[in-house]
């Protein structure tokens, strides 16, 4: 589970945060949270799990309906503007203005935290030359290509020095050239300033290469946190996956559940899982079992533990479905 | 100095927007020469109906067109608002410590800016035509400034409304049903002892009215400094209670998201 014990370096804690929405959507259910500072933490779900809902909490854009936070040792409802002060906040979409260059993008957002003159001109061209992006500086944001949107987006989040990053989604719609791009700008920022970052991706990839700390939301509640390797050792041996015919489902799942060595048996649509030691060996005794209530295995498929059981394992059902029955939030 | 500093910086935003898009400044400094020229012509006959004593036509419509010319102007202030929350723009900004009355304000000066371009065109375009500035520069300054007041009002209820129903197509609505009502529910193209009895009584609390009888009368007439005065002041408590309206507003977006 994740941590819930909290103490006062943590940079990020939740208590129960509450959040419904007109129409009795309940965005978020009782979400705790606590990210120790200095570390990137992910906040992984599919679609509509209430990740932006808590990031929207977190960063002071949105109150919750109950239960408290603080951020960078500030109470998000008490003292907002001193929670504004101290994070960057790089948002689900583009936040730049369009009609205006890189550079007067960085100027602007360096005004509203009240940095002025030449030490923000000092700062914008700084930035500017960091995120590769001086040679546009005085291009129209508008004739960037997505990745350097992106970029520019994340300096402007940086303009500042916040102590506490939050990026939502912030490799969602980029092509896997920038994406890659941008995973190298989060660690050396992880790496080399010490900043603590939340980012909420719906990657299992993604999670799995940036995040020391995970935590796993599933229907606004926290279902499962820790190391990236600390969850997926919990699940310990090999997922078998049996693809079925139409209908076949139950009586194959009868059949894994009497064998013996064979865990945590699950049916997702046409799909059969389930936990076994090894895999290798298990194969024929799976295949075996199924022969014998004359059901037949369209395919067979072993993996090693990845995120993505982790997933299933604590929201049950397939990370992939739950992303396209998700309600965009 | 903070919030001034930053009304000014988010002024500067949307200005700079205006320039990069020269269609838009052509017609917005087309209109006001096409809305004196046409309005000129149909409503040149009213200085011929009995008991009109408003002198001269281009004397009469010019405070009616420059005030008409703001209501519409400022009405479109919030699209750019409604641009910036589809956009994103607009929750990146709130989640910086800026203030939120510098956000609105900052927004209602540029249309203010544009209004004043906008109304010293027509001013000089009248001029032309032969108006008569009963009070010099003085009296045409007053004009501007009503024009001005009445501006920032609507720009702020525009934003705010921008805010409230972040669609375009409200805001069209809007601006469409109360642009010509309250013109015509003023002096602006009609003297008011010809118009029916009812309509000067609702002219009476008309803020377009307000401005349209403090800028003739400043602009155009023997100043009359008790009625100047007193309009000002309905303005620019006018403009005071639109724009907490609309900082209040963004509380309200903030609690949907």
């Amino acid at each position: 589970m994740a941590r819930t014990v909290f103490d006062h370096s943590d940079a990020i804690e939740a208590h129960g945060l509450v959040k419904t929405y007109p129409g009795d959507v309940r965005a978020l259910d009782g979400l705790d949270l606590a990210v120790a500072g200095g570390t990137v933490f992910g906040l992984l779900g599919p679609n509509g799990a209430g990740k932006s809902t808590a990031v929207r909490i977190l960063t002071t854009l949105s109150r919750p309906d109950a239960g408290r936070a603080r951020v960078a040792g500030h109470d998000v409802l008490a003292a907002p503007l001193r929670v504004r002060h101290a994070i960057g906040v790089v948002g689900q979409r583009h936040g730049g203005d369009l009609d205006a260059t890189g550079r007067e993008n960085l100027v602007l957002q360096g005004e509203f935290y009240g940095i002025t003159g030449a030490e923000l001109k000092r700062r914008a061209a700084e930035s500017l030359e960091r995120f590769g992006l001086a040679d546009a500086a005085d291009r129209l944001v508008k004739t960037y290509s997505g990745g350097m949107q992106r970029r520019l987006d994340v300096a402007m989040g940086l303009i500042h020095r916040p102590q506490v990053l939050f990026l939502d989604e912030p490799t969602t719609g980029l092509d896997p050239e920038a994406r890659a791009q941008m995973w190298a700008e989060i660690e050396r920022l992880a790496r080399e300033e010490g900043m603590t970052i939340l980012l909420t991706t719906h990657y299992l990839e993604e999670a799995d290469r940036l995040a020391s700390q995970l935590a796993i939301v599933d229907r606004g509640r926290i279902v499962a946190g820790g190391t990236p390797d600390a969850l997926k050792s919990e699940l310990q041996g090999d997922t078998i996956q049996v693809e079925l015919a139409a209908g076949d489902g139950p009586a194959a799942r009868a059949a894994l559940a009497n064998m013996p060595g064979a865990r945590e048996v699950t049916l997702d649509g046409h799909t059969l899982r389930a936990r076994v030691r090894d895999g290798g060996t298990a194969v024929p005794m799976v295949l075996a079992a199924l022969e014998a209530q004359s059901v037949r295995a369209a395919a067979v498929t072993l993996a090693r533990p990845s995120l993505d059981d982790v997933y299933l394992r604590h929201a049950g059902r397939a990370f992939h479905r739950a992303d396209t029955e998700g309600v965009a939030a | 100095m903070t919030p001034l500093r930053q009304t000014w910086q988010v002024t500067l935003r949307y200005l700079r927007v205006i320039a990069r898009q020269p269609a838009f400044l052509g017609m917005a400094l087309v209109q006001p020469i096409i809305w004196l020229l046409l309005f000129g012509a149909l409503f040149k006959a009213v200085t011929e109906i009995p008991g009109f004593s408003g002198g001269s036509y281009i004397d009469f419509l010019t405070p009616g067109v420059v005030v008409m010319l703001a209501v519409s102007s400022a009405g479109w202030t919030g699209m750019g608002f409604i641009e910036d929350i589809n956009s994103g723009v607009m929750d990146r900004m709130l989640a910086a410590p800026v203030w939120r009355g510098a956000l609105n304000l900052g927004s209602v000066l540029q249309a203010v800016i544009q209004i004043l371009i906008q109304t010293l065109l027509i001013v000089l375009l009248a001029l032309a035509l032969g108006a008569h500035y009963e009070n010099g520069v003085g009296g045409v300054l007053i004009l501007m400034l009503v024009a001005a007041l009445l501006g920032a009002a609507f720009a702020s209820l525009s934003n705010g409304l921008a805010v409230v129903t972040r669609q375009r197509e409200s805001l069209i609505g809007a601006v469409t049903m109360v642009l010509l009502p309250l013109t015509f529910l003023s002096s602006a193209l009609m003297q008011q002892s010809l118009a029916p009895d009812w309509i000067g009584t609702v002219a009476r609390f008309n803020p377009v009215n307000w401005a349209v009888e403090a800028g003739r009368s400043a602009a155009f007439e023997t100043i009359d400094w008790g009625l100047v005065a007193g309009r000002v002041a309905l303005l620019g408590a006018l403009v005071v209670v639109a724009a907490s309206l609309a900082t209040r507003a963004f509380r309200g977006y903030q609690r949907s998201l």
